[in-house]
């Protein structure tokens, strides 16, 4: 079983590889939609560090959507869904593999370079650790969620639409801890409760994510 | 080996069939005829597990496959409509993958030479019947599997490809496999029973 996860994960990161240009896509994205805001706030330097934790978790979330719809939907059209249905490994296990590779390609990035988009925003150094952790806490998340979404919504005409209102209510919770821990580590309060609130949401995520990811594809693929 | 009792199928709200009873036992080959939209590839969906028939059950040696999962996965190969293979991998990697996720092992480069692919182009530099080619060069490496579920094998296939393909199943017949599979035209193979939708 262990081999059939390790070929899921190596096949979607080669894919990824020599389809580079849609993981540029969604990590520019995030670095264009982080930039905008002070562009149009004005360069407050107290507005801009208020408003960081806010503004860059949410470009986090819209990046993240961006790179959803391929998540199944390329491997419906050329028929390797069928054959990830009828492997010898667990759906289950299959599909939380193939979510892995998505958060390697999505998800991590993102956590990378967040520091530096920070910058931008004069967030105070010891604050960009926390904001990294945050994200590492945080995106795994949102990729086992947005597969949810992604796998439910497989197929449908207008499924972009319907995937993004699906999916981000479904974030807020993440939103609101991961911005939550930032904002209480610049009041000097620490960010404590908020991160490990997020390490528990990755937790039941990544529990119960792959058996309701399983179950749509399971649905959608009829 | 294969069991399948009173299958009913709709799909869009249109009935497909009713009442459809097919078995298959080792050593057997199944055609399943009809013309275009009767129901053939939906068939062979539900005979493996792909898709829920609206009643009726599908058992494998005596036991429904809903409760066996991976379990009969690992019994049957199924090839169907799509190529099921990545364009942006070379026809070796494609057969990697799909070998290790259905458990199988084998020599990936021997299976390729069969059919004539070159094993480290990418896919998308292959045409449609290459990359047929390339899907089915998975069944000289499943021997052992006892089931195989061919949806169309024959489509977009010059005659050299067709041959080896023949070959494969009547091989596969005389080890005591089964093998469904559906076409609309004769594929010049000696059928045990045809079903037609």
């Amino acid at each position: 079983m262990l081999a059939a996860l390790r070929v899921v994960v190596w096949r979607d990161l080669l894919v990824a590889l020599r389809r580079r240009s849609d993981v540029a896509v969604a990590l520019l994205f995030f670095v264009i939609v982080a930039s905008l805001f002070p562009l149009g706030v004005g360069a407050e330097p107290n507005l801009l560090r208020a408003i960081a934790p806010g503004v860059i978790w949410v470009s986090a979330l819209l990046s993240s959507m961006l790179s959803l719809g391929r998540l199944f939907e390329a491997d419906h059209a050329d028929g390797t869904l069928e054959q990830l249905l009828l492997g010898a490994a667990p759906l289950g296990a299959v599909v939380a593999a193939k979510a892995l590779a998505h958060w390697l390609v999505s998800g991590l990035p993102i956590v990378v370079i967040a520091p530096l988009i920070a910058l931008q925003y004069d967030l105070a150094p010891p604050l960009y650790g926390v904001l990294a952790l945050s994200l590492l806490l945080g995106t795994p998340v949102l990729s086992l969620i947005g597969a949810i979404g992604a796998a439910l919504t497989l197929g449908l005409r207008g499924g972009g639409v319907l995937l993004a209102l699906l999916v981000l209510p479904l974030y807020v919770p993440v939103l609101i801890m991961g911005a939550g821990a930032v904002e209480m580590a610049a009041a000097g309060l620490g960010g404590q409760g908020q991160l490990l609130i997020l390490a528990a949401l990755a937790i039941v995520a990544a529990a119960f994510a792959p058996w309701a990811i399983a179950g749509a594809l399971r649905i959608s693929s009829e | 080996m294969l069991e399948a009792a009173e299958l009913d199928c709709e799909r869009g709200g249109r009935a497909l069939f009713r009442k459809l009873s097919v078995s298959v036992r080792g050593g057997e080959l199944l055609r399943i005829a009809g013309a275009n939209g009767s129901g053939k590839t939906s068939l062979l969906r539900i005979l493996c597990g792909l898709l829920t028939p609206a009643a009726g059950e599908v058992r494998w040696q005596g036991s429904s496959i809903k409760s066996l999962k991976e379990e009969y996965s690992r019994q049957l190969v199924y090839l169907g409509h799509a190529p099921a293979v990545k364009d942006e991998l070379t026809a070796a990697e494609n057969l990697h993958v799909t070998c290790t996720l259905a458990g199988i092992h084998g020599t990936v480069g021997d299976a390729l030479d069969r059919f004539g692919i070159p094993a480290d182009k990418p896919v998308k530099q292959l045409s449609q019947g290459q990359r047929r080619r390339a899907a089915l060069a998975r069944l000289v490496l499943s021997e052992r599997v006892p089931l195989w579920l061919l949806d169309e094998p024959f489509t977009a296939l010059d005659s050299a490809a067709a041959d080896v393909t023949r070959n494969l199943i009547r091989n596969q017949i005389g080890r005591g496999g089964a093998i469904v599979y559906t076409t609309h035209q004769d594929a010049g193979l000696s059928d045990s029973r045809v079903v037609e939708l």
